[in-house]
């Protein structure tokens, strides 16, 4: 299937609207975008968190799909159930559909009380893409820290106050945590970068064996900006270089995105209000620039890394800007 | 320890298949009925006393002896996870654990039944922590009798062979749906070697049939979605059906055992009633212990005195109708259980046992051993002075203690 708006508009919905995220919510953009990228039959198991408990609260589904939620620390586990079945009963001539699994997570649900079962999944092998849908904190339940919240940010249980700029230590690289697994896919992008995003899970969903997408899926409550602004926000976090846009295919890394121009972290904190604390007081003037001093070197650190620079899709075509399937 | 046992040296399960009779420990024959059942599914973690069970599993699938996915997990919190993604996905699931294990994967047992997957699990009853302790107690299910699993006790190796065949027709059937755990005693039965009477695989296979779930997560034709949330506006009505289907599933699991009979002669029933018609003195014991309960009784009845035993099987449902019929007459009972319930000053059967015995016009006289913890052996001697209390307090017409531990250093 193209990845063109013209071809994507012909295409059922299969998260469909009516669900209770927020209006501007990153995480549901994401959704979106993942169900209209999928070619064949998905089966979909989804982490307690935002994306579960507004999409799906009896008598009501936003799924067209057939979907699963057990609990918040098993997506993974569970989806490796369902493929074990799949292979139990294609093998036994019980099925003949080809049929494909996503396990769906956010930062708290992967990063964090997760973690264990994604990388037990990854290690088994099942044949399956997990996503993470990182809006960088525990949002579902008002906002709290998680190992993907970066440093300096206020969150509910890493408050910002008199004696404290908010968390005291810097977020985890999950991705190179599961890279670390030698699984055959992986890739980090944001839903801003909608032709990125839908070609990662096309990509991922065709090959045989775990894979793993890291989608950074700005939520406008948590971060403390505008609704209509989620969007930019994601961008800028790609052009700041503070969520680069890569892949890591069987072991080889690529870049799928380099800034024109590389921005200041500063023009990604800064309409923030998680980050403003970092602003009013220039004693924190020092955390500012330890979250430049991380970019930069982290950044440097991936273009070692990537041997091979491929281009975004989305430069390629001059077509309409992201807010159109947003 | 029980009557069963045999000094013969414990023979491969492989290379018994075609034997009727096998000596066999308890996981051992667990294992065989898994092989007989070949599940679609197995999800299980290795924790003794159980691990015995899933290595010779996974030594039937190394073997091609049966057609399963075998997923080897990081842990029981995903064993279970896992075996809920499976049978919500169609496919005939089974999981095996004890003791901590059990307690990880606790969070998905109400989970597992709520969902309504008729997975079924074998539990070898090992104590919790701390301290440490590999050995017997029954910790584990009982902390886990009201996460809304049907519960079948197992005294010996053949009923926890016999109760894993009729625990996939129970879990399955249309009318249930719901996940079963099969019990027996870590250790004492799991490990020990018992003789076994086998069926042939075919009558095994005849006997479960088709799992046919009513909808599942692979028909793309039929889209579903499980596990959304229900909130005030419609929680309770889930749970009152899942209560009912629970308590109903009483008449599917005896239908289950009738026919289990037809095919092995060998009948069960809601519990065991040994020598309780005209009995004065009871005893309420479960799994192994009754074996070694139902040797003092048969002795006193030499004396004269008339003791009787009943050893509940179904736990949950629990019979407590048909229980207190059995009872009422009794003079009196001691409930003995392989486990406390730490602060409530009775056990979880002696619980159960007096709210099934109230409103009776006259009750008969009840105390309430704990015993056996960790392992500790249960002898004939020690049962025969719970006997002797029993007379004695059924002579002097009241209870002095209704709460004790048996076998105490003080
Ligand atoms: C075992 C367990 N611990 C805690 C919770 C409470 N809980 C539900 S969702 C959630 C946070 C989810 O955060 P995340 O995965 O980042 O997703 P988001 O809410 O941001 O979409 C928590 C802590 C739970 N449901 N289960």
């Amino acid at each position: 299937m193209a990845l063109s708006l013209k071809e994507l508009s012909k295409k059922e919905e299969l998260f469909s609207s009516g669900h209770r995220l927020c209006a501007g919510c990153g995480a549901a953009t994401t959704m979106r975008q993942i169900m209209l990228a999928t070619e064949d039959p998905v089966v979909i198991s989804t982490a307690t968190g935002c994306v579960y408990v507004a999409t799906a609260t009896y008598p009501y589904t936003a799924w067209k799909c057939n979907w699963i939620h057990s609990a918040f620390e098993n997506s993974a586990a569970t989806i490796s159930g369902v493929e074990a079945a799949y292979q139990s009963l294609k093998r036994q001539g019980k099925i003949d559909k080809k049929i494909k699994f996503i396990a769906i997570g956010g930062d708290g649900g992967t990063y964090d009380i997760g973690l264990q079962s994604l990388s037990g999944a990854l290690e088994r092998g099942h044949n399956f893409l997990y996503v993470c849908y990182n809006n960088e904190a525990y949002m579902n339940t008002g906002i709290q820290r998680s190992g993907a919240t970066p440093l300096g940010a206020s969150t509910t249980t890493s408050p910002a106050g008199s004696a404290s700029y908010g968390k005291k230590v810097f977020r985890k690289d999950l991705t190179a945590i599961v890279a670390a697994h030698n699984i055959p896919y992986l890739a980090q992008t944001t839903p801003a970068h909608w032709r990125d995003l839908m070609g990662k899970v096309q990509k991922a969903l065709a090959v045989e064996g775990p894979t793993f997408l890291n989608i950074l899926a700005p939520c406008h409550r948590g971060w403390r900006v505008e609704m209509k602004d989620s969007m930019k926000l994601a961008r800028l976090a790609a052009d700041t270089c503070y969520w680069p846009l890569y892949e890591v295919e069987n072991g080889q890394w690529k870049l799928n995105y380099t800034p024109k121009e590389k921005k200041p972290v500063t023009e990604w904190l800064k309409p923030q209000g998680r980050f403003k604390h970092l602003f009013s007081n220039p004693e924190y003037q020092k955390v500012v620039d330890r979250l430049q001093e991380t970019v930069d070197k982290e950044w440097a650190a991936l273009l070692k890394k990537c041997v091979v620079e491929s281009k975004p899709p989305e430069t390629e075509t001059k077509t309409a800007p992201a807010r159109d399937v947003c | 320890m029980t009557n069963l046992q045999t000094k013969k040296e414990p023979g491969s399960v492989k290379d018994i298949k075609s034997a009727r009779f096998a000596a066999m420990t308890g996981n051992n024959a667990i294992a065989e009925a898994m092989r007989q059942i070949n599940p679609d599914v197995v999800a299980a973690y290795p924790i003794t006393p159980q691990t015995e069970a899933v290595e010779e599993f996974a030594d039937f699938v190394a073997n091609g002896k049966v057609k399963t996915e075998y997923v080897a997990v990081e842990s029981e919190h995903s064993s279970m996870s896992a075996c809920i993604g499976a049978s919500a996905a169609g496919a005939r699931t089974i999981t095996t654990t004890s003791s901590a294990g059990f307690a990880l994967m606790w969070e998905m047992l109400p989970i597992a039944s709520g969902l309504r997957t008729p997975i079924v699990m074998y539990v070898a009853n090992r104590a919790f922590s701390a301290p440490l302790n590999i050995h017997c107690s029954h910790d584990d299910t009982m902390g886990g009798r009201d996460t809304g699993w049907i519960q079948l006790y197992s005294e010996n190796a053949q009923e926890g062979y016999d109760n894993m065949i009729q625990a996939i027709r129970i879990a399955e059937d249309q009318s249930v749906r719901l996940p079963v755990m099969v019990c027996l005693d870590g250790f004492i039965i799991s490990h020990s070697v018992e003789r076994v009477d086998l069926l042939d695989d075919e009558t095994v296979r005849k006997f479960i049939g088709e799992n046919k779930p009513p909808y599942h997560l692979l028909n793309v034709a039929k889209p579903i979605t499980i596990g959304a949330c229900a909130l005030q506006d419609y929680y309770t009505e889930h749970k009152r059906q899942h209560s009912e289907a629970l308590i109903n599933s009483k008449d599917k699991i005896l239908q289950v055992a009738d026919e289990f009979a037809k095919i092995s002669g060998r009948k069960y029933g809601l519990f065991e009633s040994y020598k309780l018609d005209d009995a004065e003195y009871g005893l309420v014991i479960i799994n192994s212990a009754a074996g070694v309960a139902k040797m003092v009784v048969d002795d006193l009845r030499g004396k004269g005195v008339k003791a009787g035993l009943l050893k509940p099987r179904v736990y949950r449902p629990f019979p407590g109708k048909e229980i207190r019929d059995a009872l009422k007459h009794l003079k009196a009972i001691a409930v003995m259980d392989r486990v406390d319930a730490f602060g409530a000053g009775r056990t979880p059967t002696f619980t159960e046992v007096a709210s099934a015995m109230y409103g009776l016009e006259k009750q008969p006289l009840m105390i309430n051993y704990v015993y056996g913890l960790g392992g500790r052996d249960i002898r004939l001697e020690d049962i025969n002075n719970v006997y002797e209390k029993l007379m004695d307090i059924a002579k002097k017409g009241k209870v002095d203690k209704v709460f004790d531990y048996l076998t105490v250093r003080e």
